[in-house]
């Protein structure tokens, strides 16, 4: 099963490096990692998701509270959460077909960033399983190039991680 | 700055080796009421910072320059850090404007030493300092202990800046828990009371945790057979008649069948590690298990627990001592005592091709030696046998590279503890293969003037090496052999030390008695029989039930 960890650390030089190689050295497998500022100064926050049995998740989660700049660890999988993914797609696209897959975008509530004589980029965000349906659907014209931003995720409701 | 805040944490030594980036902190030590002991390679100062803590607790120091004399520490830091050893280091860096230009003696040390250290940090500002410094002395020594590394640009040294020292300090991320949670002390208290067959399965975390007294109250009121892992000797009195000695590969058949019959386990302080558990699935089945350890990432990660209390070995065990009773497990022991009878440590097998027993010259150690002693080792049959066979009485007399099994330990190990217990009997016992590992450390302890005896068993092979050669690879001796080995003896005399050496039993009393009256450096050369075996044995991975006893006895 895919678990998605909220992980609250002090943003010290040095402190990304920490978490993922402690994934790789235990070995642990990150399917995908996003890293980004809080509210708080000095407090950043990773989203990592993880595939694994409930007892390597729990290891997991140990490990990291072991390292000094780790401040919290969520299994956010574990409670209602909202989670989302950025992702970029370079498809290409002709005069002829520019319309088709502008209707694939708007069915997917996509966003046409950027067009060029044979090719468009589009922007959607969503969950894991909207942005595989849009994949294999653009496929037909030929994806150039993709890029993810890795899933963020909050708990749903008024509940939040203390960064303390 | 760096020493104001050492002599603040009450640091009485360095372990140490200068380099071209550490010469402004050289500097400074060189008026210094501190003092530094100078070993002649980096990672024998790790070693013996190692041997410092285990003995007195606290933080051993260690000094090294950037590049190699850092890189050469990172042995003795994972080794440190697999027995949970408290220790600063601090290590010269190339200055700040060189970082990332592949400078000369340049290495990033705390990117290498992440995985290895509990923490560590590299200095940007003379500033930052003191900070690091009392955070760097409270990790190391406090929660689970470890190894904490402080890099240190060489321009840093230089700087000047304001020196405001606070002892205590808080850090958001680390808070460990030491009182167990009543809840669970009560689940644990409840199952003890009804426990038939009980066993304690303590460890390192018992030492670390100064947790000995709670031990020995929970084993002697409640009637518990105690079994101690290779870190946990000492915990508790090894001449106990409730001591079964070390369970696992080289353990004893009392402790690995007790282990495996009990209906209850108390892990105190241990990780269950592979080369005590044998073959997981087969590992204690009748037995409910508490599991005691300050690190809750332990409890759980190799054997499923019952009961799991997260704390400080020793709060926890008091705790529980409060509402103990004696307890009823008269038909236990009697069954125990029965094992004891039928299994005893073998003492030497006599098809092999006669000669010195190495099981003979450990006991010969151990009674001669007197109470007074610690004893390190290093890492190979020889530590096996001094396990088995060396009764060791005391916490923190009794060294050993348990986790990460560190040839070359024990030598600068012994030099450490003698430097933190100058009033103990220090014995290194070692190999003829791990003692050339750090053989150099003979100059500093000849240059020391340090009273200490080294028993070198010499059975001219890498013996523990050989020995599964010979039963797992039919005898394939597969470079084993340390042919071409010096004159161990005349090595001895060549630095300055004493050498003596012994072929016969007869010999070796006469030699251990003789090296106790000596002063100085004394080294025993014993050529034992080249091709005894380490029994009993349980082989990897299978249920620690399942012994090879071991030739004939």
């Amino acid at each position: 099963m895919k678990h998605v960890l909220a992980i609250l650390v002090e943003n010290k030089p040095g402190a990304l490096t920490r978490v993922s190689g402690l994934f790789s050295r235990r070995g642990f497998n990150i399917e995908n990692i996003a890293v980004g500022e809080t509210v708080t100064p000095g407090i950043a926050r990773m989203t990592i998701t993880v595939e694994g049995s409930e007892a390597l998740i729990e290891q997991v989660a140990k490990q990291l509270h072991k390292l000094i700049n780790v401040i919290r660890v969520s299994n956010l999988s574990a409670e209602p959460a909202v989670m989302r993914e950025l992702m970029l797609i370079k498809v290409r696209a002709e005069i002829g077909n520019r319309s088709d897959i502008q209707q694939i975008v708007e069915t997917f509530r996509g966003k046409v960033v950027d067009v060029s004589p044979n090719s468009m980029v589009i922007e959607v965000t969503g969950n894991e399983e909207k942005m595989e349906a849009i994949k294999l659907l653009l496929q037909h014209y030929g994806i150039m190039e993709i890029v993810r931003t890795g899933k963020i995720a909050l708990l749903r409701g008024s509940k939040v991680l203390r960064d303390y | 700055m760096i020493l104001s805040a050492l002599h603040k944490e009450g640091v009485e030594i360095i372990f140490g080796f200068p380099g071209g980036a550490v010469l402004p902190l050289y500097d400074a030590l060189y008026d210094d009421p501190i003092r530094h002991l100078l070993v002649r390679h980096e990672q024998a100062a790790v070693h013996a910072a190692d041997g410092y803590a285990r003995v007195t607790g606290k933080p051993g120091v260690v000094f090294a320059t950037s590049g190699p004399g850092a890189t050469n520490l990172v042995t003795g830091i994972a080794n440190a850090y697999m027995d949970s050893v408290p220790l600063v280091l601090i290590t010269g860096q190339v200055a700040k404007s060189f970082i990332g230009t592949d400078a000369f003696q340049e290495a990033d040390i705390t990117g290498i030493t992440i995985p290895v250290t509990k923490h560590n940090y590299l200095i940007k500002d003379a500033a930052e300092l003191p900070g690091v410094l009392s955070e760097a002395f409270y990790i190391a020594s406090s929660g689970r202990r470890g190894p904490v590394l402080i890099d240190v640009p060489k321009d840093v040294f230089d700087q000047e800046a304001p020196f405001e020292y606070d002892v205590h300090c808080e850090i958001p991320g680390y808070k460990p828990t030491y009182e167990g949670h009543a809840g669970q002390v009560s689940r644990a208290v409840k199952a003890i009371r009804s426990s038939k067959k009980p066993v304690i399965f303590g460890g390192g975390g018992l030492i670390r945790s100064e947790a000995s007294g709670a031990l020995r109250e929970l084993a002697d009121t409640a009637r518990i057979p105690v079994v101690l892992s290779l870190m946990g000797l000492g915990a508790y009195p090894g001449d106990s008649e409730l001591f079964l000695g070390m369970p696992g590969m080289h353990g004893s058949v009392t402790a690995n069948y007790a282990l495996t019959e009990a209906d209850l386990i108390i892990a105190s302080g241990v990780r269950f590690d592979d080369r005590v558990t044998g073959k997981l699935e087969s590992f204690a089945q009748n037995a409910k298990i508490i599991h005691i350890d300050i690190d809750p990432a332990e409890i759980g990660k190799n054997v499923a627990i019952d009961i799991p209390i997260v704390g400080d070995v020793r709060m926890v065990l008091e705790e529980i001592n409060r509402k103990l009773r004696p307890g009823e497990t008269a038909a236990w022991l009697k069954q125990i005592s029965a094992w004891q009878q039928q299994f005893p440590m073998p003492t030497g097998s006599l098809s092999a091709n006669g000669g010195l027993k190495p099981q003979f010259v450990i006991r010969e150690l151990s009674r001669l030696s007197g109470e007074n002693t610690i004893v390190s080792t290093d890492v190979g049959q020889h530590q096996m046998w001094s396990a088995q066979h060396f009764i060791v009485r005391e916490p923190g007399t009794f060294l050993t590279s348990g986790g990460l099994g560190t040839m070359g330990y024990g030598f600068p190990a012994a030099i450490g503890a003698k430097l933190a217990a100058p009033d103990k009997r220090v014995i290194c016992i070692s190999g003829d293969g791990s003692f050339q590992m750090n053989i150099q450390e003979l100059a500093t302890a000849v240059h020391n003037d340090l009273d200490l005896t080294i028993a070198l068993i010499n059975n001219q092979y890498l013996g523990m090496v050989r020995q599964w050669q010979d039963i797992f690879f039919d005898k394939r001796y597969s470079y084993t052999s340390m042919k071409g080995s010096p004159d161990f003896v005349r090595v001895a005399e060549a630095y300055g030390a004493k050498g003596l050496r012994a072929s016969t039993s007869e010999e070796a009393t006469a030699a251990i008695e003789q090296a106790m009256q000596l002063k100085g450096p004394v080294l025993i050369d014993f050529v034992v029989d080249p091709e005894e075996n380490v029994y009993p044995m349980v082989a990897p991975n299978h249920p620690i039930n399942d012994i090879i006893i071991g030739g004939e006895q």
